[in-house]
């Protein structure tokens, strides 16, 4: 099971909280996939407003560590500034730190993205960066201080699933200590277990079961495709090849 | 004095950020603040004193992917 900065978690599923029908759903989503931890936001609340009281009450009750987000920062600033009050308002170092670059395809804006990582370790954060699967973002990320890496599979909220699986592979080996995620982009479970099967440590998700017609019955299918990967990866799978091979012995068959 | 709280024009007489959590009904809600783009902690707002022009976010959890 993953460790994220000495925190032991005891799911591959991650979990986002947007999205979903009710309430209740969501609760219940949780509960029936075992998910380890649940992403949340910070949002703008005056006057009369309660939704964001009555939210933290109901992510209280799911028993999970949470991971809040800077979901939707353009920039360094903003992005610092919001996982400022996150820390505070979730008394919690996580932060899902996310500096978009890109309005269309929501793309991790790469410098941002380690200046705002930079200044955050400097600041006492453990940072969890929204990135992409290049190699040379991902050291750099490192070098400043992250001790986990999440790149996309695909588009935040597509259900594209894995876009580039030889550049997920290639971050796997070459970051064999630092726990890596897939977050985004995932639409399918066997999405999830492919993402397992390459070696990761866990998957990160929202929409596809968020979105989905019963989210409580995929949630249950994303966590038992991310133990099924995670299995498949533990018991070296066998090397793909060209030509067939009979499984069957061809010594002892009957000469008809 | 005219202050812009969560993108909108608000006139207070709030000397002070927690002063203007208590005038909005917010002095004991679970909410986080930043004043003129830059965190002010929970601790610090009642020495954090408000100018004309001054530009507050107030927010709260929510949910999140």
């Amino acid at each position: 099971m993953p460790v994220f900065y000495g925190e032991h978690i005891e799911s591959r599923l991650m979990l986002g909280t947007a999205q979903y029908p009710s309430p209740a759903i969501l609760a219940e989503a949780f509960r029936q996939s075992g998910a380890g931890i649940a992403t949340v936001s910070v949002r703008r609340e005056a006057g009369q407003d309660t939704a964001g009281q009555d939210f933290w009450a109901l992510v209280r009750e799911l028993d999970v560590v949470l991971l809040p987000n800077t979901a939707h920062c353009h920039s360094v600033r903003e992005a610092v500034t919001t996982a400022q009050m996150a820390r505070e308002l979730f008394d919690t170092n996580w932060i899902k730190l996310e500096v978009i670059g890109h309005a269309d395809t929501l793309q991790p804006d790469p410098f941002g993205l380690v200046e705002a990582a930079a200044q955050l370790v400097e600041d006492g954060f453990d940072v969890f960066p929204y990135c992409t699967e290049d190699l040379v973002l991902c050291e750099r990320l490192v070098e400043v201080g992250c001790r986990v890496l999440m790149p996309w599979g695909a588009p935040i909220g597509t259900g594209l699933g894995l876009n580039n699986p030889y550049g997920l592979r290639s971050l796997r080996a070459h970051f064999p200590e630092i726990p890596l995620v897939v977050d985004a982009g995932l639409g399918l479970p066997s999405q999830a277990a492919h993402a397992m099967e390459l070696g990761y440590d866990a998957v990160l998700l929202n929409t596809a079961v968020a979105k989905a017609g019963d989210p409580v019955a995929m949630a249950k299918g994303f966590a038992r495709a991310v133990e099924a990967g995670a299995l498949a990866a533990e018991a070296d799978p066998m090397d793909p090849r060209d030509m067939a091979a009979p499984s069957t012995p061809v010594f002892g068959k009957a000469f008809l | 004095m005219k202050i812009i709280v969560n993108g909108a024009p608000l006139e207070t007489d709030a000397s002070d950020l927690a002063a203007l959590l208590l005038e909005l009904g917010k002095g004991d809600a679970k909410v986080a603040t930043s004043l003129n783009e830059v965190f002010v902690p929970k601790t610090i707002r009642a020495d954090q004193a408000l100018s004309d022009g001054d530009r507050v976010e107030i927010v709260a959890p929510r949910q999140g992917g």
